[in-house]
């Protein structure tokens, strides 16, 4: 218990400095750096959520492009501002009855995040029956669904031409505070006895139900949860960029966070942090590739656009082959190991080298 | 009453036309479902990278004619090779490796191996359309009986039946063949009653990229815009008719892609309003089927061990 | 008069042509050790994934008494829903949660009798906290009981093989179970280990007054610990009987002990 103690203090203690970073990144740094460090924690939201199915209750699901679009939407829709409306919805009037509702930001992502849990409830019902790669295809068909339906229903969402005039939200202190609630929420779930049976059912299925745990509701639970932190950053996403469009949801825009949650590692919240961070810094850093570059005046020949999404495509197939457990694995990096290396800092090599197998 | 009107609406001669379409359509998905069905008969996994493996077939088909000259019946023969051998090296390269890693691995791989192929296509030959050059004669449009169809639409569906045929004969009666049925029934046994397992899961991604590379030459010819993602769209709709027909069964992925097929066209000619849903039918029936008949319309009934 | 705590009747299963339980009756009554006995493919562990709900039964019913005394129907049910009536069992091939440690193997059973709704659990509320803490005390308690308290922070799968068939034997008792379903309890171990796993099977039966409902080929542990005995046969019941009668059966013998006693 007093452990206990020490370790929540220890993060909140944690959590006002990096406010006070945010703080000063927001008040000192340029904008293009505060977008990319944005864009990171948004991505590390999603990865968390993704984390949730995939790597905690052991359900392979593709749907978070999806269910972010959802999120997005629901800001898009409500947080321009009214008299912009017009401008927007050029070629097809906005439906009479929303024209005039406005939500502030906050709102909006929360509606976005429960919209998005209640379609996820809705699909989960049918789906999660499925196990592996047929969840996986089903998903993936459901997240393009919803991007379809979206580019369909032209009078509230703008069909294919997007909506824009999203008041920009390139807030780096806003966004924090975001990132860290979902954080605390999501551990708290996953330590508690609801984390547990998700765990349980991803070992194993058949004993996790023997065990008196519904498949059913905890399935369903994990995929709802997992939809409405996905909603949540789809929102966020939304205002980061200023503008929503069918064409940003893609599903490959999934496999994004695939690679976060492969490389941070399957199964482990602070790993998905770091694999959030580690994917969206290095595919800021490897637009270097799609640059033409000289060395010494000599024209490099290959690089040019593309160059990039081919290097990172190349990065995920070998952390997959040879690295399968990414950086965490399921472990989580917790104050006593934080503390245990400030106090003996060799100890942990030393420990690595005799596990190592 | 909405479909009534709709059908009496319809002139014969229109309906003909999207019949073709729609069988056209048909035996196309048919022909890449059944690489999928292959596959994952025999390794119980999805080959996402499949529906790239089309797309490079268009790319490889396209610059064979018009960057290198050969002539297109030369071309369609090396495009087919060439084809097969990509199938293969993924195999080799992003499956192999993780035959003994947990499922999720595998399926993270082949998803990886699918956006590499796309992002290397992307980077090689620019996210831009490019124009599938005209076949002579095979893309000319023809009148038959007041309905005019594109020639190559008349040989889809032959060529899509004689590969069939080939192809179940190879799986029926030859060596080849009794040993690929073995491994996709029991691997472990397949492997120690000494079948060269490796050799014969070469063998299937060959042949299931063959009949991808063929399958793509005429879609390339139907729908001459060539990009980069041309095949997320199709591949994903004949992973579905795979599904539908009964994973592991050949003939089942053919009649699952003609349902697709003929479905998609039906439903879009009877329902214009519904046009932009067009693509979400796949996904509808996929739903539908696994609700229904999880096995799908000929697969066979499997139950987990405990 | 003594309460009977499970019942099967006329339980019938087929897997196509495959009959593998054919009009199975059996009768259990409570703080009994029941064996169901019989060769390989005999259609035992069938039987059991009939009444734990893995399985519907093709025909038949089964009926359980709960622990208030009503009987029910649970034919058709969700082995979920079974094992919150109290019914826990263990698996022929040990199905752990590999990964997870020793102690969260036992705490997860637990779950199942939670109250409290997972925003609670989330937010870590009164009545969560309370339910925690007493299910933390509860798994302490029945880890030290079993030996297995200075192993909890191992890795499941890291055990050695007969200590893995006891921590599944006491994950199924966190369950709060009145009736324990044990498939091969004694499979792969030694005469010495299954000696003390007799012991074992009757101190749980005594300590958690449970009703035992075993499938086991080790024929000295059978006849030592059980009340009755059941043989199955190609799924249809030859004999039933005390371990006596059993042992003297003629077709006993001819169908089972006599060809392969060790199966």
């Amino acid at each position: 218990m007093n452990q206990n103690k020490r370790n929540i203090m220890l993060t909140l203690a944690a959590l006002v400095v990096l406010f006070g970073a945010a703080c000063f990144v927001q008040a000192e740094i340029d904008s293009y750096i505060r977008r990319i460090i944005n864009l990171c924690m948004i991505y590390a939201i999603i990865g968390l959520s993704m984390n949730i199915t995939n790597g905690f209750a052991g359900q392979f699901s593709l749907g978070q492009a999806g269910f972010m679009a959802i999120g997005a939407y629901m800001v898009g829709i409500f947080t321009v501002p009214v008299n912009l409306r017009g401008d927007v919805f050029y070629a097809t009037p906005m439906n009479p009855l929303l024209v005039n509702i406005y939500f502030p930001l906050w709102l909006a992502l929360i509606l976005g995040g429960l919209l998005a849990a209640v379609v996820a409830g809705l699909i989960g019902t049918p789906v999660l029956r499925l196990r592996g790669d047929y969840l996986a295809i089903a998903t993936l068909g459901f997240s393009e669904i919803i991007r379809i339906v979206i580019t369909n229903a032209a009078s509230v969402t703008n069909g294919a031409l997007g909506i824009k005039n999203i008041p920009p939200l390139n807030d780096v202190r806003y966004i924090f505070l975001v990132t860290a609630i979902s954080y605390i929420v999501i551990s708290l779930l996953l330590n508690s006895s609801y984390g547990r049976a998700f765990k349980a059912i991803r070992e194993d299925e058949i004993a996790a139900e023997a065990m008196g745990i519904s498949l059913f509701y905890h399935k369903n639970l994990a995929f709802m949860v997992s939809a409405f932190f996905a909603g949540i950053g789809g929102g966020l996403y939304g205002a980061l960029l200023g503008t929503v469009d069918p064409k940003n949801f893609l599903f490959t825009l999934t496999y994004n966070f695939l690679l976060i949650i492969v490389l941070g590692g399957m199964g482990s919240v602070t790993g998905s942090m770091f694999g959030a961070v580690l994917v969206t810094g290095g595919l800021e850093y490897l637009r270097l590739f799609d640059e033409p570059m000289e060395i010494m005046g000599v024209a490099i020949p290959l690089f040019r656009p593309g160059l990039r999404m081919v290097v990172f495509s190349i990065l995920l197939m070998i952390c997959v082959l040879f690295w399968r457990h990414g950086i965490m694995g399921t472990n989580e990096l917790t104050w006593e190991k934080i503390l245990h290396f400030v106090r003996h800092p060799l100890d942990g090599f030393r420990k690595k080298g005799v596990q190592g197998k | 009453m909405e479909i009534f009107q709709a059908i009496t609406n319809m002139t014969a001669v229109a309906f003909a036309q999207h019949l073709v379409n729609g069988i056209s359509l048909g035996s196309l998905y048919a022909l890449i479902a059944i690489g999928y069905t292959m596959v994952y008969g025999i390794l119980l996994m999805i080959n996402f990278a499949h529906a790239d493996i089309v797309m490079m077939a268009c790319y490889f088909a396209l610059f064979g004619i018009t960057a290198f000259h050969i002539p297109w019946y030369l071309t369609f023969i090396l495009t087919i090779l060439a084809t097969a051998l990509l199938g293969v090296t993924i195999e080799r390269t992003a499956y192999r490796p993780l035959r003994d890693a947990p499922k999720n691995s595998v399926l993270i791989s082949a998803i990886g191996a699918s956006f590499l192929l796309e992002n290397v296509a992307t980077y090689v030959f620019t996210g831009r359309p490019l124009h599938f050059p005209d076949i002579p004669f095979l893309s000319t449009m023809i009148s038959v009986g007041g309905v005019q169809i594109q020639a190559i639409c008349l040989f889809i569906p032959i060529v899509t039946v004689i590969c069939l045929l080939v192809l179940l004969h190879i799986v029926n009666h030859t060596k080849t063949g009794m040993a690929m049925r073995a491994v996709s029934k029991d691997y472990e046994i397949a492997r120690v009653m000494g079948v060269n397992i490796d050799n014969i899961i070469s063998i299937t991604f060959a042949i299931g990229s063959s009949l991808a590379a063929i399958g793509a030459i005429m879609w390339g010819i139907r729908y001459p815009g060539i990009t980069p993602y041309l095949g997320v769209m199709p591949g994903l709709k004949c992973f579905i008719a795979a599904v539908i027909g009964g994973i592991g069964n050949i003939k089942g992925a053919v009649i699952g892609g003609f349902i697709l097929g003929l479905g998609e066209i039906l439903i879009v000619a009877f329902f214009p309003q519904f046009s932009g849903y067009r693509d979400a039918f796949a996904f509808l029936m996929l739903i539908w089927i696994l609700f229904y008949k999880p096995t799908g319309l000929l697969g066979e009934k499997t139950t987990e061990k405990v | 008069m003594i309460k009977t705590i499970l019942r099967t009747e006329h339980v019938t299963m087929q897997f196509g042509g495959v009959i593998a339980v054919n009009d199975l009756n059996i009768v259990v009554k409570e703080h009994e050790i029941i064996a169901l006995i019989g060769p390989n493919g005999a259609g035992k562990t069938t039987a059991f994934n009939d009444v734990t709900g893995v399985y519907t039964p093709t025909k038949g019913k089964v009926f359980y008494t709960k622990k208030d005394g009503t009987e029910v129907d649970i034919t058709g049910k969700k082995p979920s829903e079974i094992a919150k009536m109290g019914i826990a069992r263990t698996f022929q091939n040990i199905r752990l949660f590999k990964d997870l440690t020793v102690y969260e193997n036992v705490l997860i059973a637990k779950h199942l009798h939670l109250k409290s709704n997972f925003l609670s659990a989330t937010f870590r509320l009164p009545g969560y906290k309370k339910e925690e803490e007493a299910m933390r005390a509860d798994v302490e308690k029945l880890l030290k009981e079993v030996n297995l308290w200075d192993v909890r922070n191992e890795k499941a799968s890291s055990l050695p093989y007969g200590k893995q068939r006891y921590l599944e034997i006491v994950r199924a008792l966190a369950t709060d179970p009145q009736l324990l379903l044990l498939d091969e309890p004694a499979a792969g171990m030694n005469p010495k280990e299954t000696e003390e796993l007799t012991d074992f099977i009757r101190k749980i039966r005594d300590q958690f007054s449970l009703t035992i409902f075993m499938i086991e080929h080790h024929m000295d542990l059978v006849m030592e610990i059980s009340d009755r005995i059941y043989v199955l046969d190609f799924g249809t019941t030859i004999a039933t009987g005390n371990p006596s009668a059993i042992q003297n059966n003629e077709r006993v013998i001819k169908a089972y002990l006599g060809e392969d006693e060790d199966a």
